[in-house]
């Protein structure tokens, strides 16, 4: 086509909008790069195409965490939530996690909004089909019309589009999510670049007109009376809104006939579906068939929007064909005349192998080139969007010539999440779960503007006031924790009768403040009226002083464990290192070493196949390596 | 958790006069403060000055242990280049051990293998040039010291492990996933069902650390090989000591085709004795993995016992054994003597005298038996205690030291669930034990050389439902 070449020149290019590329693009062009966001349908910005909800348990972490680095899902999910909750609120304070119904249009406008308006960033509605390099250096991509985009930096955060296919029974589309336009190209190219692929898949359940539904006969659920907000930057009374409510069913025994009769209409246990599926969210039929004694599995109703009559049947995904489904939820207390606006169906799409990624999210064999989101094998919008936002600041920082972020495990969710993806063997889609940071004592939902504030602040998203107030808050629980330390309390009548009037023991001897709060029955509040001289402080200082006293055994453990921890993680790996010159290293971990060349010593003790004696040997090595260097100038 | 304070028997273990217990890292001193005494009683440990040296005793709970002389040096100048203690204690594997066990069990952890090389070299006290061998150590030291701790567990014990870390994950599983999907999962009431299993839990490792005291975890002993032809007497000979027919005794040829163990206690020391099939030349496939076990073991024992049948005559078989033991401690037994002899001691003195490498025949201790008439079994007993108090034959400490490193994972293993027994009774939320369950899980995975990997995920996601 002669005449027509067309040839931009940016700094960043982002494939993909959903919220790993939307956090991606705003961070890169909030670091001053002029930067381009291609998405297959404009109108699909943001999209949530499967559960509505923000956060839940561990994930909720993400999102505070997101927002404390100075990411954008927190901020939006503030402005269009419909119905909060926090999750786990009997359980200790690490557990608790926030969770939040969205307005699911009013999510993707409200996203769509701030990039629109965003400096240095432009909207490109296309299909990325090719991935151009110079040598082991990304240079720029190009779209399907043939339009070229020269760039320094891409990243790849293509979710669930890449050759997608969607299954509903023997009906089978080759479209992505909500029946958008698969992206069909890029795949070849990666496989070209010699990045390694792979295929997973995952579900959705049918959404159904609310007007057939009886909800009479089903529980409600209601948000908190108080809501707290996701982002530190939001004001809590800004987010005491109306909620509405979700509702609770159950399946029975008939759903699970029908379900067993028609299992070889189903494409997965037809052998027709190739991708793994995530264990953690399984459809309706694995529920069935894993879990076979179980009488019943709950089904929660929940609004899609303030607008819409569609609700979501959580609990319900499932690829069988439509007269199944029909037929399966009409056996659902409540559903008995339900109208299925959306089928559910199973989609399948390409992803890629993260361990070829260094834990900064750029790939080890293509400098410039990064990436985030489902493409990396993870799941959910919450794992999106905070790999979205490392890719992006890293993008950045390295085209800036600066140093890339990594956040430990130690840090962050965020740090475990990105360790566990480039570290070990994924061989499913990848979930956040509470039980994966093994540092969650202090890796809390609370005080995740304690931890990563800082960091947000030195990259260059989060604004000096809301750095400054962070450093304040700090202060001001540092304070106060120790001055109910140094405060003595005595065993005096007034004392006493106090305790006893809490239903606590009598002292024996004098003691302090902050001994006294770790006593179960008493908490701060419960303590002011024998704390006189106590000043008022903000609530969610208050709140970290509590925690901070009352689980001081727990967490000076888990501070001396980090300490440990952090020793290997600071040792780090030359790039250039060449593993066949460690004779003694065992052959099994030499190779695994070779394959996955990680950054620091702490990396390497979690490959799997390298062994304790293989990481003394290791460091004997870097030691001799190090000091030679040295002696070489 | 566990300070980075090391400690390991720095002197080998055998019965000589004296014995050297090292500790190394920041609490060293720290911890020999709770268990030494000066003569006096006045001075206290930690007020001496480095590189001196202190005649005292150790005490573990009010009790003497040893008269001991500890030295103290304090960090940079030091082997490893931290505070380092050295204990010098009256020889015997059993003293030396015992003071190990009480520096441990105040807070230092057992070294692991080439641990104080690869501590010297990373602080710079060893050269450069002499990375390699230390990395060569390490490396076989470890691989070693791995394949003998799993080797040496007993089958019983490793069964036991096993149910225990079931049991312990299923726990966890069910809390994990509660956590992770509180609206599908409820812990209501758990908090009890809990209590009840922490105590089973706990009892069931108290057992174990019992018999870790006992030495019945490892199979610690002088490892005891019986090797000879076909229906020499090897069988009939280990029935015998352990006074019960364990081993199949028949008459026919090649009976013991695979290899049976014992252990007996002789005068108090203890004989890891492993009954072996006969050594011959035979074209039988299964027969012939028996020789070759038997050939195996007979490499790695302490002690040979090689049974002659003197009413034989020496043939190529009695010469492959010879050769094959030349180099090890061996005792002869001259069986069947109750039988015409065809087979005399000179016979076989000769023999060893024409394969033995070195040329120079070592001292070969020969006993004459009949099984049949129970005739030379005391004589075989008194042999081994000589042997022992001689210092001839000596304790593999390699699985005494191993047998140590399972009981500080099993008593690791029990603080973990005491802390868990510990927070349930104060009321602390399911998130908080939950991790000391963890850590009881990893520990007894030690024993058994397990990792955690994937472990809780599979579990979660195969025992329990979760939503979406």
């Amino acid at each position: 086509m002669p005449g027509l070449e067309i040839k931009e020149k940016v700094d960043v290019c982002v494939v993909g909008a959903g919220h790993a590329g939307c956090e991606a693009a705003l961070a890169c062009a909030r670091l001053g790069l002029e930067t381009v966001i291609f998405t297959v349908n404009v109108d699909s910005i943001a999209l949530m195409p499967c559960n509505p909800n923000i956060g839940g348990s561990s994930k909720g972490h993400l999102v505070r965490e997101v927002d404390a680095l100075g990411g954008e899902m927190g901020k939006i999910i503030d402005k269009t939530f419909i119905q909060s909750k926090m999750l786990n609120k009997s359980k200790g304070p690490a557990v608790h996690s926030l969770r939040a119904q969205a307005d699911k249009a009013e999510y993707s406008r409200a996203m769509r909004k701030v990039l629109e308006n965003q400096d240095n960033l432009t909207i490109k509605q296309a299909e990325v089909c090719d991935i151009l390099t110079d040598g082991n250096r990304v240079t720029g991509i190009k779209i399907f019309t043939g339009a070229v985009y020269e760039c320094k930096a891409v990243i790849l955060c293509t979710g669930t589009y890449l050759k997608a296919r969607c299954l509903c029974g023997e009906a089978i589309t080759y479209t992505g999510p909500n029946g958008l336009q698969a992206a069909n190209h890029l795949t070849d190219a990666l496989v070209n670049l010699g990045i390694e692929m792979r295929r997973f898949k995952t579900g959705t359940p049918a959404r159904m007109d609310k007007r057939s539904i009886d909800f009479s006969k089903m529980d409600e659920q209601f948000g908190d009376k108080k809501v707290v907000p996701f982002s530190f930057s939001t004001n809590p009374e800004d987010v005491q809104i109306e909620q509405v409510s979700c509702w609770l069913t159950y399946t029975n025994e008939k759903t699970h006939e029908i379900i067993k009769n028609n299992l070889d209409r189903s494409p997965i246990y037809a052998g027709v579906i190739e991708g793994t599926g995530p264990r953690y969210c399984p459809s309706i039929e694995d529920k069935v068939v894993k879990f076979a004694d179980k009488e019943r599995h709950q089904v929660f109703i929940e609004p899609e929007g303030l607008h819409t009559n569609e609700m979501y049947v959580g609990g319900m995904s499932s690829s069988l064909p439509e007269d199944v489904q029909l037929a399966m939820y009409r056996t659902v207390p409540g559903l008995e005349n339900c109208k299925i606006v959306r089928n559910a169906y199973a989609i399948e799409y390409d992803c890629m192998n993260p361990k070829q990624l260094y834990p900064t999210l750029e790939f080890k064999k293509i400098k410039g080139l990064f990436s985030g989101g489902q493409f990396n094998g993870s799941s959910g919008y919450e794992e999106a969007a905070a790999q979205g936002l490392i890719a992006g600041i890293n993008a950045a920082l390295s085209i800036q010539g600066k140093e890339q972020i990594i956040l430990d495990r130690s840090e962050a969710y965020i740090g475990v999440l990105i360790d566990d993806l480039v570290t070990k063997d994924n061989f499913e889609p990848y979930r956040m779960m509470t039980s994966r940071a093994e540092y969650r004592l202090l890796l809390r939902q609370d005080n995740a503007d304690l931890r990563l504030r800082e960091k947000g602040y030195q990259a260059g998203l989060v604004s000096k006031e809301d750095y400054e107030a962070m450093i304040q808050k700090k202060e001001m629980i540092e304070k106060e924790v120790e001055r109910l330390k140094k405060l003595s309390v005595g065993a005096s009548k007034k004392i006493q009768e106090f305790l006893f009037s809490k239903g606590s023991s009598e002292l024996k001897t004098g003691t302090n403040m902050a001994e006294l709060m770790c006593r179960p029955e008493l908490s701060y509040d419960i303590l002011s009226e024998i704390d006189v001289e106590r000043k008022p402080l903000p609530k969610d200082v208050i709140e970290q002083v509590e925690i901070e006293i009352k689980y001081e055994g727990y967490i000076s453990r888990q501070l001396k464990q980090v300490k440990q921890f952090k020793k290997m993680e600071s040792k780090k790996i030359p790039e250039d290192l060449d593993y066949h010159d460690i004779g003694s290293l065992r052959l099994e971990a030499r190779q695994k070493l070779i394959d996955n060349k990680p950054v620091s010593v702490g990396q390497a003790s979690r490959i799997s196949g390298v062994s304790p004696a293989d990481i003394s040997v290791l460091l004997i090595y870097l030691e001799q390596f190090q000091k030679k260097n040295e002696k070489n100038g | 958790m566990k300070s980075d304070t090391i400690a390991a028997i720095a002197t080998g273990m055998t019965d000589s006069g004296i014995g050297i217990v090292r500790i190394s890292g920041e609490d060293a001193v720290m911890i020999v403060d709770k268990i030494y005494r000066s003569k006096s009683g006045k001075y206290c440990f930690h007020d001496f000055k480095s590189h001196s040296i202190h005649y005292g005793y150790i005490v573990n709970k009010g009790k003497i242990i040893d008269e001991v002389m500890v030295s103290l040096m304090i960090s940079p100048n030091s082997y490893t280049a931290e505070d380092t203690v050295e204990i010098n204690c009256h020889g015997g594997v059993l003293m030396v051990k015992n003071i190990l066990e009480t520096v441990i069990e105040n807070g230092a952890r057992l070294a692991e293998p080439g641990e104080f090389t690869k501590r010297a070299f990373l602080n710079g006290r060893i050269d450069l040039s002499k990375a390699e061998a230390v990395m060569d150590i390490i490396h076989s030291k470890n691989k070693f010291s791995l394949e003998n701790s799993i080797r040496q567990l007993r089958g019983s014990v490793s069964e036991i492990i096993r149910e225990l870390r079931e049991d312990i994950i299923y726990e966890i599983a069910f809390i994990e996933s509660a956590l992770d999907d509180p609206e599908h999962i409820s812990l209501d009431g758990y908090h009890e069902r809990l209590q009840e299993k922490t105590e089973s839990i706990l009892g069931r490792l108290k057992k174990l650390i019992d018999s870790a005291e006992n030495g019945k975890i490892m199979k610690e002993g002088i490892h005891t090989v019986i090797i000879g032809k076909p229906n020499a007497g090897k069988s009939s000979f280990l029935n015998l000591l352990v006074g019960e027919e364990k081993a199949i005794v028949t008459d026919i040829a090649g009976t013991t085709r695979d290899v049976l163990e014992e252990s007996i206690s002789l005068n108090g020391i203890q004989l890891n004795i492993i009954d072996t099939a006969g050594i011959r030349f035979t074209e039988d496939a299964v027969e012939k993995i028996g020789v070759e076990r038997a050939r195996k073991f007979a490499k790695e024992a302490d002690l040979i016992v090689y049974v002659v049948d003197v009413s034989v005559p020496l043939d190529e078989s009695d010469y492959d054994i010879i050769h094959m033991i030349s180099d090890k401690k061996f005792v002869i037994l001259l069986n069947k003597t109750d039988l015409p002899v065809l087979a005399t001691e000179d016979m076989v003195r000769d023999e060893i005298k024409k394969r033995s490498e070195k040329n120079i025949l070592p001292e070969v201790r020969f006993i004459k038996t009949s099984m049949k008439e129970n005739e030379g079994i005391d004589v075989f007993e008194e042999t081994i205690k000589e042997l022992f108090f001689n210092g001839e034959i000596l304790l593999n400490d390699e699985v005494v030291i191993t047998n140590m490193r399972h009981k500080e994972a099993v008593m690791d293993a029990y603080e973990s669930m005491l802390q868990v027994k510990e927070s349930l009774e104060n009321n602390m939320p399911e998130d908080f034990y939950s991790i000391d369950l963890m850590s009881c899980y990893e520990s007894l995975g030690r024993i058994i050389g397990e990792e955690i990997g994937e472990d809780l995920m599979n579990e979660i996601f195969s025992q329990f439902c979760m939503g979406k």
